[in-house]
This record gives C-alpha cells, structure tokens and sequence, in this order.
C-alpha cells in the first residue's frame, strides 16, 4: 500500500464505483485488513442494490395519463409564452384601451386571467370541458349554483359556433366559469364569466391581446365576461356583441 | 416541429423521475404530484435549458427545488424529524417498531430529507458526487457527509450496527 491513507469518502467512491483502479486496489486491500470497515463496506454495497431491488418496478409501469398528458398539451409555446408572460406582470403586450385606474387594472388582470385559462384549456381533446353541451341544463344549473347567481349560456348557432361545454375555475375571489364554444374546423372560442364586486357598474368593451389571442371583455352589472379567441379581432367582436345583445335583451 | 421535440425529450426521463419521487417521498399519489410539477415547470421554462447540457440532470434540479419548498412548507410539522441524530430516536433491540424498519423503504422514510436525497441521487440514481452537488447547489463535501451519515444511519435502522466513526470524513 503506498497510497494515501484510506477514508470515508474513498471507502464510498469505492461502493459507488467512482474510484479509479488504482486507488479501488488499495482500498481493497486496505479492508482485507480491517474486517469491520469490510463488513461496512458490504452493508453499503447491499443498500445500493437494495434500492435497485425495491424502486427499479417504477420504471416499468405504465406511465399515468395525467402525466403523459402534460408533455401533450398543445400548443405548449404558446402556453408557455403566456405563462411567462403573467409572471413578468403581464405588461408587455397588452393594449388595455383604458385609463390606467387601479380598478380598470383590476379588470385587466381578470381578463388575463380569461386568456390564461383560454390557452390552457382550448387546446384540450380529451377534456375540455368538464360538463358536456349534452346536459346543458346541468351546465347550467351547476355553475349557476357555484356562482351564486342565475347564469345564461348564450346560443351562437347563427354565427357557426356549437357549445362544447363548461367547466368550472377559480378566480381572484371565488369560483368562476367557463364556457367553450368552437366552428366546424375546431377553432374555439372561450366565454369567461365571473361575478362582480361592484354590481352597478356596466363597461363598453375592452379589447386585450397576447400575440394571437385576443380577448373582448366587459361588465354587465352583476356579471363580467371576457370572451377569449384565436381569431380575427372583427369576428371576435361580432361574436361579444351577439353574446351581449343575447343577455340583455 | 421544435415543441414535440422539447416533449419526447422530457417524456423519456418521466419514468426515471418517477422513480425518483417514489422513492423520495415513499407515496405513489405524492411523488406523481411532484413529478407533475416537475413537468409542468420544465415545459414552461424549456427555454432555459442549454441544449446539449444533461436534460436529466436539469430536470433532477428542478425537481428537487419543487421538493425543498414542499418540505419547507410541510417543516413547521414535522421540525423534529429533520435534522435528529441516530442515537437520539433509534429503538434499539425488541422494540415492536423494531421489525418493520428492517424493510429499506420504510428504513429510508426515516432519514432525514437532505441525507435521504443524496442516498438517492447516488445509489439509486447513479449521479457522480459532483453531479449531485450541481442538483442539489450544495459543495461537493456537503456531499460526501450527507452520503456518508445517510448510509450510516441507513445501516444502523436496517441492521442494529453500532454506528462506526474510526476513520475522518475526508482526507
């Protein structure tokens, strides 16, 4: 033995097969002459195999669909843009057409809120929606009940846009929801709905965009709706007037 | 089309990380959970990893920092459990609790966190020494005692061995 004197660490680079074979002949023959540090050594060797033994089943089961579905998700850039786009406080990229009161950045953030929730559920195949247009009277009566208040499904059969359904989220101060709507090739349309903090205030529209989605929202009294879509700013306010005139008619 | 690029990358480590979590945290519904997180928060921040660099390994970071803030959140209830010395707890001889910690499984659970996650980084996960000290942005000495009081506090629930302290830690 010429080497350095043995420790610890060479006695676990030498379990874990990091020692170069020089140094892995001394330490062998360093525990060929101290029995207990042998028997260590063993005790060391039989704990990295036993975690082999009891964890390496993981790697053969099926891997769950909930996590399968997250590397899924579509289209992931673009959630991904908005998702960092919230966290830098959402300014850039927004033209919010209002004044820049404390309230109206209020409302902002509960349409970037819509927008968010656009993105992370329209691109959805399996499970957009928790409810389908099926049992549009549940949907309705459901989320009615969650939000405390009667709420209305607008029809936009006439403008080519079928209900696919709704699900309930959570917004800034309590529940929230949202109804999908999509044309014959698939695109969807989202209607956010919440429940507002001051009822007597009623808004023109607002316009909102993060690169290709754009999001009309407004007050209603009682409720707020913020309509989300991938489509061109002119059918996107065709489609809110026709929810609004719908509602108050 | 880059994004499904970014996907099947990261869709083949899941299994590993996985395995990983089940053996962190000793609970199926948990360590999927964090495995979740550890996606989402990978997929989110793809940009950030520098191609060509070990995507596992950069995932294993990610997911440790998710682990570290859950346990901090979780340590205000369970302080004790951290940081406490072999001698201090271990039911020696015919202690009914005695048989069950022969099981490595629920042996690990009894590690402490910081030591329970290098035992695994290493000897499950086959990390070099300096691999693990990146993940877990921790000196590579932290390291080695972390390994070394984590094996030796692993050998003592699993085989009542008096725990041996003769030789220095390092040279």
């Amino acid at each position: 033995m010429s080497g350095a004197p043995v420790t610890v660490a060479d006695l676990h680079a030498y379990v874990d097969g990091l020692l170069p074979p020089s140094r892995a002949a001394e330490v062998e023959a360093y525990l060929a002459e101290h029995p207990e540090e042998a028997a260590r050594v063993a005790a060391y060797r039989d704990q990295v195999q036993g975690l082999s033994r009891e964890f390496n089943a993981v790697l053969d089961e099926p891997v769950p669909e909930r996590l399968r579905g997250v590397t899924r998700r579509r289209p992931l850039a673009r959630y991904a843009v908005v998702v960092g786009w919230i966290a830098l406080g959402g300014v850039i990229g927004w033209q919010v057409h209002a004044y820049s009161t404390s309230r109206q950045a209020e409302t902002a953030s509960w349409a970037r809120r819509a927008a968010v929730a656009h993105v992370v559920y329209s691109p959805e195949v399996r499970h957009p929606v928790e409810v389908g247009a099926d049992q549009e009277a549940h949907l309705v009566a459901w989320l009615s009940k969650r939000l405390g208040t009667p709420l209305k499904v607008p029809g936009l059969g006439s403008l080519g846009y079928t209900l696919v359904g709704g699900r309930l989220l959570p917004g800034e101060r309590g529940p929230v929801a949202q109804f999908m709507y999509q044309d014959g090739k698939g695109q969807r349309l989202t209607l956010y709905v919440r429940v507002n903090a001051d009822e007597s205030r009623e808004t023109a529209f607002r316009f909102a965009q993060e690169n290709s989605i754009g999001v009309f929202y407004w007050l209603d009294h009682k409720l707020g709706y913020a309509l989300s879509g991938e489509i061109e700013k002119g059918e996107l306010l065709r489609v809110a007037n026709a929810i609004y005139k719908q509602l108050n008619p | 089309m880059v994004v499904t690029d970014h996907d099947a990358l990261i869709a083949q480590q899941i299994p590993r990380l996985r395995r990983y979590a089940r053996a962190l945290t000793g609970d199926r519904a948990a360590a999927d959970d964090l495995v979740q997180d550890t996606l989402e928060r990978a997929l989110s921040r793809f940009h950030l990893w520098r191609r060509g660099s070990d995507l596992r390994a950069w995932l294993f970071t990610i997911m440790h920092n998710i682990y570290v803030n859950q346990v901090r959140s979780l340590a205000r209830h369970r302080n004790e459990a951290l940081e406490t010395e072999p001698d201090a707890e271990m039911p020696r001889g015919r202690d009914p609790d005695w048989l069950e910690l022969r099981d490595l499984a629920g042996a690990l659970a009894r590690v402490p966190d910081e030591q329970r996650t290098v035992l695994l980084l290493v000897g499950l996960e086959q990390f070099t020494y300096d691999e693990a000290a990146r993940i877990l942005d921790i000196p590579i000495g932290t390291v080695m005692s972390r390994l070394s009081r984590g094996r030796e506090r692993l050998r003592v629930l699993l085989g009542s061995e008096t725990p041996v302290t003769s030789l220095k830690v390092v040279k």
